[in-house]
């Protein structure tokens, strides 16, 4: 599903050049719940931007789905994030101004979709997320675990191919983090690729495989022991 | 995808009602400002026959004495009598008119109506098929009338209206100055502008209402209007026949390059001619100069006028200038929108569509409220007691203009604005570690 080969990511500047990844390997099979974890500034959150085409690596390749993605330009890139790709972002980054239906309708828009297919798949995202009741609300009338359902929810009613997840239970207390997790198993365990960048032990613990960048760099492959709940960091 | 950018606009225009007004009125009243100037220097500089105006000439020579000499000055803008009856009867153009304006008592028939001054032009036979003049009823007088002298008279449709309500009056009989004349035409609506033909009597204003062959007026000893020079040391008491006084119009209508060469030699010739018989004492010095050429020699359009739309639309710049600002921090404070929708499948066309779109509501609306301003304001002109003023009303190709500019101007000021938007790196603008 995801493959990127020898993947490097510079940030030029006049007196020095600073790489956010280097010589960064990764593959992630259709199906598989990938987490991703590292100190901050390690380059996990430059990985998940190349991996969802936000960002050009400046060398090595990227294939997603089987196609060379890394040098593809802007309206290609778009359009790949439109069909392939959902994202989950830590802060929920849902439009303020856009009722819950109308914010999870914005991706389907992009896809020049009829208006009964995005009428739908809207209700069936909702549904998913236990939400459908709350179609007319507004974000700031919802709580944050009710808000990071609704961005899964636009997420998933574009049917990717990859779920990118970035700290998705960063800004949420314990509990609502519980269930925002099972809710990502849930889809995980209906065939959903997802991958998820986390500082939380805890929750890496709960993905099927963990991939820990230290200075842009993959430093272990492993698969979690699933079963212990407190494994902090998996080391070779 | 049109239809969910002009939904978002709304949404987005009615979250924020007092910025919307703002920038609405900033575009209204540069629009409004613009278009107001804009329409009165249209009017002004009006080309007031389209269809023939470059086959229409105002011939010069320069019959001038020595005295205050100045080599390359311009020639006299009107004719003396003997040289415009002699260029008349030479008949060298494919039309031609010579022509005065003046005033005259029209003393009605019905009782009802006192006698009143009406002003007049005495012209000759082609004065009418030259301009191009509209019939309602009948048609003007013919060469032989005007060698005749005859008292034939053309009125205008007020004066048709006020005199006659309004009926066939060919035929009829008008009383002016104590002499009756038959009304062989009548007008309809007529009013050039500017008066192109005579811009001694008021630049922009009706045309007369009574019009009588110039010998006619001439041998009746019929008041006279406009402006005279005179030059020599011998006075008249008839400086109208004097070949030392310039007082008459003269206009030719020539069809081809051809024959306008041709009447420039003729012009030439003419005043070798004259030199010969003991006039004209100055170097040849004739001009030819077509009807939108004379009105741009004779400086119709007020300097002011000009200075007015310049100023006005500086004005617009600086409304614009306003707006951009305002829209640009508008969809500024939105980059966090514009990540999201990037990072979601939107391209950097679509956010710009998107915002240009909103950018062109706003136009919209400030097209409507410019149109009413410059309603406003073209109202306020008319009420000014200038003689152009009653012409300042907005046209169909104004209104076109107008919603155009509006467009244009408020596309312009979104341009910079959409596409700084759709410049959001939404990797930078999502980023949360």
């Amino acid at each position: 599903m995801l493959k990127m080969s020898h993947l490097s990511k510079s940030f030029r500047t006049e007196v020095v050049e600073t790489y956010a990844l280097r010589d960064f390997s990764i593959e992630v099979r259709e199906g598989e719940f990938v987490a991703v974890t590292g100190p901050s500034g390690s380059g996990k959150t430059t990985f998940l931007n190349i991996a969802g085409l936000l960002e050009t690596p400046t060398g090595g390749s990227y294939e997603l789905d089987g196609e060379d993605v890394s040098r593809l330009g802007d309206d290609a890139r778009s359009r790949i994030r439109n069909g392939k790709i959902g994202f989950i972002f830590q802060a929920f980054n849902l439009i303020p101004d856009l009722n819950i239906h109308d914010n999870v309708d914005v991706p389907l828009r992009y896809r020049r979709m009829s208006g009964s297919e995005r009428k739908r798949r809207i209700g069936e995202a909702l549904e998913r997320v236990g939400l459908s009741a709350r179609m007319r609300h507004y974000p700031a009338e919802l709580s944050g675990g009710q808000q990071q359902r609704v961005a899964i929810a636009r997420a998933l009613a574009g049917s990717p191919k990859l779920l990118l997840a970035d700290e998705p239970t960063g800004n949420l207390d314990t509990q609502m983090a519980r269930a925002v997790m099972q809710l990502l198993e849930e889809i995980h365990r209906d065939g959903a690729t997802i991958v998820m960048v986390t500082h939380d032990p805890e929750l890496a613990a709960r993905a099927q495989r963990n991939v820990h960048v230290i200075d842009g760099q993959v430093v272990d492959l492993g698969e979690a022991p699933r079963l212990h709940m407190n494994v902090t960091r998996v080391h070779a | 995808m049109f239809r969910y950018y002009g939904w978002l606009a709304a949404r987005s225009l009615r979250k924020n009602p007092a910025l919307t007004v703002l920038m609405v009125i900033a575009i209204g009243l540069g629009i409004g400002a613009s278009i107001t100037t804009l329409t009165v220097l249209r009017v002004l500089s009006g080309d007031p026959l389209p269809d023939r105006s470059a086959h229409l000439f105002v011939p010069q020579i320069d019959p001038k004495s020595m005295d205050d000499f100045h080599p390359g000055e311009e020639p006299e803008d009107q004719v003396t009598y003997p040289d415009g009856v002699n260029l008349l009867n030479a008949r060298r153009a494919d039309r031609q008119a010579l022509m005065s304006g003046g005033a005259v008592v029209v003393q009605p028939d019905n009782a009802a109506i006192d006698p009143y001054m009406a002003e007049a032009r005495y012209t000759t036979t082609d004065f009418f098929a030259m301009f191009d003049v509209p019939f309602r009823y009948g048609s003007g007088w013919s060469a032989a009338d005007d060698d005749a002298h005859a008292r034939d008279v053309v009125i205008s449709k007020k004066l048709n209206d006020k005199v006659f309500g309004g009926g066939n009056s060919v035929g009829k009989t008008l009383r002016l100055q104590s002499t009756e004349f038959r009304v062989v035409g009548v007008l309809d609506a007529w009013r050039p502008a500017p008066h192109f033909y005579d811009l001694n009597i008021g630049r922009y204003g009706e045309s007369e209402e009574v019009f009588v062959p110039l010998e006619t007026a001439l041998e009746l000893e019929m008041g006279r209007n406009g402006s005279m020079n005179c030059w020599g040391n011998e006075s008249t008491d008839k400086p109208e026949r004097s070949p030392d006084c310039s007082w008459m119009q003269f206009w030719v209508q020539l069809d081809t390059p051809e024959k306008q060469k041709a009447y420039e030699a003729f012009l030439d010739n003419y005043s070798d001619e004259q030199r010969g018989l003991g006039r004209f004492p100055r170097p040849n010095n004739v001009r030819l100069r077509n009807l939108m050429q004379w009105l741009d020699y004779q400086k119709v359009v007020p300097s002011d006028v000009r200075l007015q739309v310049w100023l006005s639309f500086g004005f617009l710049a600086v409304c614009l200038v306003n707006t951009i600002g305002l829209m640009l921090a508008k969809f500024l404070r939105r980059s966090g929108e514009v990540a999201v929708r990037r990072a979601i499948g939107a391209s950097r066309r679509e956010v710009f569509v998107q915002f240009l779109v909103e950018a062109g509501a706003v136009g919209v609306a400030g097209a409507v409220l410019g149109l009413l301003l410059a309603l406003l304001g073209l109202w306020g002109v008319r009420q000014q007691p200038g003689d152009y003023a009653s012409l300042a009303h907005l046209d169909l190709p104004m209104l076109l203009i107008t919603v155009l500019l509006a467009l244009a101007a408020s596309l312009l000021s979104g341009l910079l604005p959409a596409w700084r938007a759709c410049q959001v790196a939404p990797a930078l603008q999502l980023k949360s570690d």
